[in-house]
């Protein structure tokens, strides 16, 4: 069980553990053991351990934990919120942990805000997942009757809050400043860093906003320690990762494996490889804004530095299958469609760039190409890139997009071309 | 000083700015739309993108938003790398993909960012194939049209109407390429400050309706630089005319005054000038209440030169609302002591009061942008988005200053608004309010005090005492009053700026002499306080240096049979006293000539009438709140028999062998007199350049170089290009032949800069970003503080207000559409102005069924007035309000007693 620490009480079929039984297999010991730690103690823990932010972007969690203010002087309250607003195309790891374990983030919540020292701790929850919502009011009621939050948590003198917000719904709210201004009833824009949330977040106090699996490793982490952690991967990085595979496999689903698994193994034992009748033709191996890796790149190890090496993201880690019988513009102008979608509408190059975007592909898909769009899109791969955009969605959003355009660039002009569109 | 390189030169800025201003500091042209000076960076639009370099060896670089980076010392910058150019190039092309291509039949055309932007950086051919979006638009009110397709979505619209203003009612709605910026539903903007829109909007969604109805192009449009008329700030406006009609006003800058921005007020109700209530004509009554008729000019000079014969005792009443020039020219005329300051008994004693106050106590007064800058604020008696509106968005970004500090110390540069804003949330330096009633900037507030006058007065000597306790002590408050009054002098004592706002509103000298007390106090402290008086009118500092008496005395001067002939200069009496005792001045004089633009009551009795230009027609000085003494020019010739009201005095003298008519040629040879004869006000004369300036050998054209129709305009009834009319008071031609370049500052007719066609030329006119304008801000202050050891203290503490059974103070409220003279002519003030009634307590008509808008009896100084109740639950007990000054209410003197429906008189407590 300690190879899969994640999901060691997750059973398909079965509601998540009462806190009773949670405390029964090992629950809320990480509590207790934290709450004798002192908190820069737990910091360094986890700095250890090496774990790094799995919401997408790979950041060192201790890393971003220092650079909160500490010490009796610094401002009050602070805050830590879970980001349980997972809506990446093809993601849904959290979800198997927020309605597979909820007191497994509940622990993570209170040890990590215990590790800054927070006053009151949110979990920011997808409004779609009605279930996890439902199961995390009720282990989040269990764990304040038995103190594990609330004043002077198991008689110590740290005391938490916890408080379950459930969104409104936008993609954005999913990067950590626009969350925080959801929080605080503004507009889902993102903010700009620096100045970072450590610093002023939530109610301009001192935040830290972590990913629903970043959290939920952090118990096990303060259990077990860092070493061990860092002997459950396979690469550099620690730990294990929830990996998922959708697409036109035998068997799509999510599972708990080494850091560092690579894309073949995913597919081929853990997703019973692609359904008789279609091929292979790609993968987006982090969710929706991540690159196409091809055939060539099937032995990459699904880690943060080997997966960019191959020139995409891991992202969340969960990854979508592009067959031979899907048409590949066709999937892309979805994905586009709903980054457009979903922009704020704060920032110019992303919120007229992209629907201009979703138009030209539709219109490709349709039939309806021109000579000069490919060139449009392309152009646009470069000036919605890094930098140029107030955020990192209008990047994120071109990834597919770029990548499509260098693996299939073939079916992008044989579309205008043809003017139709052959998967059809 | 910091060095930064730009395409590899250096160059010397100051430091704690972003790229983008230090570059348009610089001359640079960096296109940009979100970012606003005065409201800084966000870094929205990706308009004012460039290449920074790490260093001399990187030549790669990486696109920034210049608004979003700060000029730090050794920062290497391109604005001119092609990268950079053609990222925005797309920023502009991404804006115009649904752009209406509607720019021939659009408000803003030819005064556009966008166009100008679009030029800027050669973005030229449509790629975009698809439809474009549209929107539904709102009806916002009679002042802002709003076309929202236009709408690039910079966002300026919503951070200048919610952050920089406070209001509530604009805001951007739903998402995506669907953003909407808009009311919640169709209806009037309820912000006093809507009317900015129209110049922050960088296109055309938000535009001038009251344009609209007598639309212009910019280009087409005849400006001279001005002043504001309609309050005591002296907020710098640019009125525009074609045609012999005003066609708008817009915003002159001026950093110490209103810097962009105007109010509603000041910005709509200009209108009056092109209304029907303009006298166009000489008009003279045959006898008392018959209608006048019409004369000739030479006709109504003879028959005034036998008015003032040798001998005659002729008087002259003054006005707040006429120019420096036009009152010393009467009072030239009527000599200084039968000359009148035109101000009621009360208020020429308040400004007689304040100008003593500014000038022998230690405190400075307060420009408006030393208002801003501001961190703890204490206002007494007056309602301020009211009375001076542009002191309330002042006000609001003072409570800013403080937290501001924290922000600085978390690193946060300022112009990073964003970031600012996000750390900052609610958080607010302290501002006090103690006024009669609640006020539309108390939301601000850290402390709110509702109180009677007096009470508000020993509120503010208990601050005072607090401050030295040397002061007069003030007994009997409650302990939370007392409580009050320690923390507000803790927050000014613990203040580097703090600053004390008051006014004439309350009409109480009491209310004036403990705002002043305090400031002493604490000057005495070696802080640096300063006061800021709200006053009733443009120049009502003005006439405190001219001098004269109040009207009262002139009343009794006709009481007495003193006085033959009376000349009241641009002035309603019967807003000033009591009609009754006015219709028996009227009885007594024989002869009253009023010179004036607008028909009011008074001309409605006089003898002769004589039409004056308005502010938009004639050239003059004005001195503000702060004491500031500023120049308005004329922007058009009026037609038909009016002049200039010191020319019409000018006249009158000739006509009467007065040889000092012979003297006065100019403006600038009145000036000369006037300064001559009252010293203080020595540096009128510096304002601005003389009538004789020229920039080689040139004037200062009025029209801009695209002015069209010259040959075209009087083609219906002259064939010939008539010589255009020369201006003999100010350097300016009334026609587009002129120096077209830098002017003096006093002199600048607009914000036009190659390039630059709309109102955001003004960076080219600055010195520095936000900074004065080259060759300084305009204006000057006459009034500074005494160098004194120990102020004048006021000693005489009122007593505390007692609610009186039967009885109930009556003072007076204020509205910024409606209580002012001259802008409620105008359609759109006049279209939200209220109506007259009576603001009372609900609790104190408890039991009695009284419901709001029933009509109440109100007896006040013997007399009764049938007023609809209007509840104001924060007004204390036994205090109503009546509104000062709207269209159908009659001037009543205030405060005093009044008894409301006597005949069930216990209703009052």
């Amino acid at each position: 069980m300690k190879k899969k620490p994640l999901t060691k009480n997750i059973r398909p079929g079965r509601g998540p553990l009462t806190l009773k039984e949670y405390e029964k297999s090992g629950g809320y010991q990480a509590v207790r053991k934290a709450l004798k730690m002192t908190p820069q103690q737990v910091q360094e823990e986890v700095k250890a351990s090496n774990l790094r932010g799995r919401g997408g972007a790979g950041f060192p969690t201790g890393m971003k934990w220092s650079f909160v203010p500490m010490g009796d002087d610094a401002p009050r309250p602070k805050y830590f919120l879970v980001n349980a607003d997972e809506m990446e195309p093809g993601a849904f790891k959290d979800r198997l942990l927020l309605e597979g374990d909820p007191h497994q983030v509940i622990e993570g919540a209170i040890v990590s805000s215990y590790a800054i020292q927070a006053d009151i701790a949110y979990i920011f929850l997808r409004w779609a997942y009605k279930l996890a919502e439902e199961r995390l009011a009720r282990a989040i009621a269990e764990a304040y009757a038995e103190n594990y939050l609330g004043k002077n948590i198991m008689g110590s003198d740290y005391s938490l809050e916890l408080y379950l917000h459930v969104s409104a719904g936008r993609y954005i709210c999913g990067e950590e400043t626009a969350l925080l201004n959801a929080m605080e009833g503004r507009r889902a824009i993102p903010r700009t860093k620096p100045p970072f949330p450590q610093v002023c977040g939530l109610w301009g106090k001192p935040s830290v906003v972590n990913n629903t699996e970043t959290v939920c490793n952090v118990p096990h982490i303060i259990s077990n320690g860092a070493e061990w952690f860092k002997g459950l991967g396979r690469s550099g990085d620690g730990g294990t990762k929830i990996y998922g595979v959708s697409g036109r496999v035998n068997r799509p689903g999510a599972w708990e494996l080494p850091m560092g698994t690579t894309i073949r193994e995913l597919l081929e034992e853990h997703a019973g490889g692609m359904i008789d009748g279609y091929k292979f033709r790609g993968v987006m191996p982090g969710g929706g804004s991540t690159d196409f890796l091809v055939g060539e790149h099937l032995d990459v190890k699904m880690d943060f530095d080997s997966v960019q090496k191959a020139g995409s993201r891991m992202g969340t880690g969960t990854m979508i299958v592009l067959d031979d019988k899907t048409c590949p513009v066709g999937m892309v102008h979805n994905l586009e469609e709903f980054f457009a979608r979903e922009s704020c509408g704060w920032c110019t190059p992303c919120r007229e760039g992209l629907p201009w975007l979703a138009k030209i592909l539709r219109a490709i898909e349709e039939g309806k190409g021109e000579a000069g769009d490919i060139e449009i899109l392309k152009e646009h791969t470069k000036l919605l890139g890094p930098g140029n955009t107030f955020c990192a969605h209008a990047p994120g959003a071109v990834e597919p997009l770029q990548s499509a355009l260098k693996y299939f660039r073939e079916d992008f002009e044989r579309h205008i071309r043809e003017k139709r569109c052959s998967y059809k | 000083m910091a060095t930064i390189f730009i395409d590899n030169k250096p160059y010397e800025v100051k430091e704690g700015q972003d790229l983008l201003q230090a570059c348009l500091s610089l001359g640079f042209n960096v296109p940009y739309f979100c970012w606003h000076p005065a409201m800084h960076s966000v870094g929205a639009c990706r308009q004012c993108a460039v290449k920074q370099y790490k260093d001399e060896a990187d030549t790669r670089g990486k696109i920034v938003m210049s608004c979003m980076t700060p000029a730090a010392d050794g920062t290497r910058i391109s604005i001119d790398d092609p990268e950079a150019k053609a990222f925005r190039k797309g920023v502009i092309e991404w804006l115009m993909l649904n752009h209406p291509h509607d720019c021939p039949v659009c408000d803003e055309g030819g005064e556009c960012h966008l166009q100008d932007m679009t030029v800027m950086t050669g973005h030229s051919y449509r790629r975009y194939r698809f439809k474009k979006r549209t929107y539904r638009n709102q009806y916002l009110g009679p002042f802002v049209n709003h076309e929202m397709d236009r709408c690039i979505q910079c966002y300026r619209c919503v951070r200048f109407y919610r952050d920089y203003a406070g209001g509530r009612d604009l805001n951007v709605f739903a998402s995506h390429d669907h953003v909407y910026f808009g009311r919640h539903e169709d209806g009037i903007l309820q912000s006093e400050f809507s009317g900015n829109l129209v110049e922050v909007c960088p296109t055309g969604v938000f535009t001038d309706k009251t344009l609209k109805k007598h639309y212009t192009r910019k280009w087409d449009l005849q400006t001279a630089p001005s002043v504001c008329v309609h309050c005591s700030l002296g907020c710098n406006t640019i009125p525009g005319e074609r045609y012999g009609k005003l066609r708008r006003v817009s915003d002159r800058y001026n950093s110490e005054v209103n810097g962009y921005f105007l109010c509603d007020r000041g910005r709509f109700g200009y209108e009056f000038v092109n209304s029907g209530r303009r006298i166009p004509q000489v008009l003279v009554r045959p006898e008392r209440n018959v209608d006048a008729i019409p004369v000739s000019r030479e006709e109504v000079l003879e028959h005034i030169s036998g008015v003032l014969h040798f001998g005659a005792r002729v008087i002259g009443i003054g006005s707040p609302r006429a120019s420096l020039e036009a009152n010393f020219a009467l009072r030239s005329l009527v000599g200084p002591e039968n000359y009148y300051s035109g101000m009621s008994e009360k208020e020429h004693a308040l400004i007689s009061s304040i100008i003593k106050i500014l000038e022998k106590g230690p405190a400075r007064s307060a420009s408006l942008n030393d208002v801003m800058k501001s961190d703890a604020v204490f206002v007494l008696g007056e309602d301020v988005l009211n009375t001076a509106p542009m002191l309330g968005l002042a006000l609001r970004q003072s409570v800013r200053q403080r937290p501001m500090e924290a922000e600085r110390r978390l690193k946060i540069p300022d112009w990073h608004d964003a970031a600012v804003r996000a750390a900052m949330q609610s958080e607010r330096g302290p501002l006090f309010i103690a006024t009669p009633a609640g006020t539309g900037i108390d939301d601000i507030a850290a402390g709110t005090f509702r109180g009677a006058p007096d009470d508000i007065a020993r509120l503010g000597f208990a601050v005072a005492h607090e401050l030295n306790n040397e002061l007069p002590e003030v007994t009997g408050l409650s302990s939370k009053v007392h409580g009050l009054a320690k923390r507000i002098a803790d927050e000014l004592r613990n203040a580097g700026r703090p600053l004390i706002v008051s006014g004439t509103g309350c009409l109480s000298e009491a209310v004036i002499h403990a705002a002043a007390n305090i400031a002493w106090a604490l000057c005495e402290k070696g802080r640096k306080a300063q006061l800021c008086f709200a006053m009733p009118e443009c120049n009502s500092v003005g006439l405190g240096f001219i001098g004269g008496s109040s009207i009262g005395m002139a009343l009794k001067a006709a009481d007495e049979g003193r006085v033959d002939a009376a000349i009241v200069l641009e002035n309603d009496l019967y807003r000033r006293v009591d009609a009754a005792q006015l219709d028996r001045f009227f009885d007594k004089v024989k002869n009253v000539i009023v010179i004036d633009h607008v028909f009011t009551k008074t001309s409605a009795k006089a003898d002769v009438i004589l039409p004056a230009g308005s502010f938009a027609e004639t050239t003059g000085t004005v001195i503000n709140n702060e004491g500031r003494a500023q120049r308005f020019y004329q922007v058009f010739i009026p037609g038909l028999d009016i002049q200039e009201s010191r020319q019409w005095l000018r006249d009158m003298m000739a006509a009467s062998h007065i040889p000092l008519a012979g003297q006065w040629k100019t403006l600038d040879d009145i000036t000369a007199a006037m300064t001559e004869a009252i010293p203080s006000l020595k540096q009128v004369r510096e304002i601005a350049p003389g009538a004789t300036y020229r920039e080689t050998g040139m004037r200062v054209p009025r029209q801009p170089h695209r002015y069209s129709g010259r040959t075209a305009m009087f083609s219906h009834f002259l064939v010939h290009e008539p010589k255009p009319p020369e201006d003999t008071d100010a350097p300016f031609s009334f026609s587009m032949e002129g120096y077209e370049g830098r002017h003096p500052s006093p002199l600048i007719p607009r914000f036009w800069s190659p390039g630059w066609n709309s109102v955001q030329a003004v960076n080219k006119f600055q010195r520095e970003i936000n900074g004065p304008l080259r060759g300084g801000d305009t204006g000057k202050r006459l009034i500074e503080p005494g160098d004194i050891e120990r102020p004048a203290y006021f000693t005489v503490v009122p007593a505390a207000f007692n609610v009186h059974d039967n009885e109930i103070l009556v003072v007076p409220l204020y509205h910024i559409f409606g209580s002012e003279e001259l802008s409620v002519i105008s359609p759109g003030v006049a279209e939200l102005s209220s109506k007259p009634y009576l603001a009372l307590n609900p609790r104190g008509l408890k039991g009695t069924g009284t419901k709001e808008g029933e009509e109440i009896k109100l007896i006040l100084n013997g007399r009764t007035y049938n007023l609809p109740v209007k509840f104001m639950s924060d007004l204390p007990d036994g205090v109503a309000g009546l509104p000062f000054g709207l269209p159908g209410s009659q001037w009543v003197e205030l405060p005093a007693w009044g008894r409301v429906n006597p005949e069930n008189a216990d209703i009052v407590q």
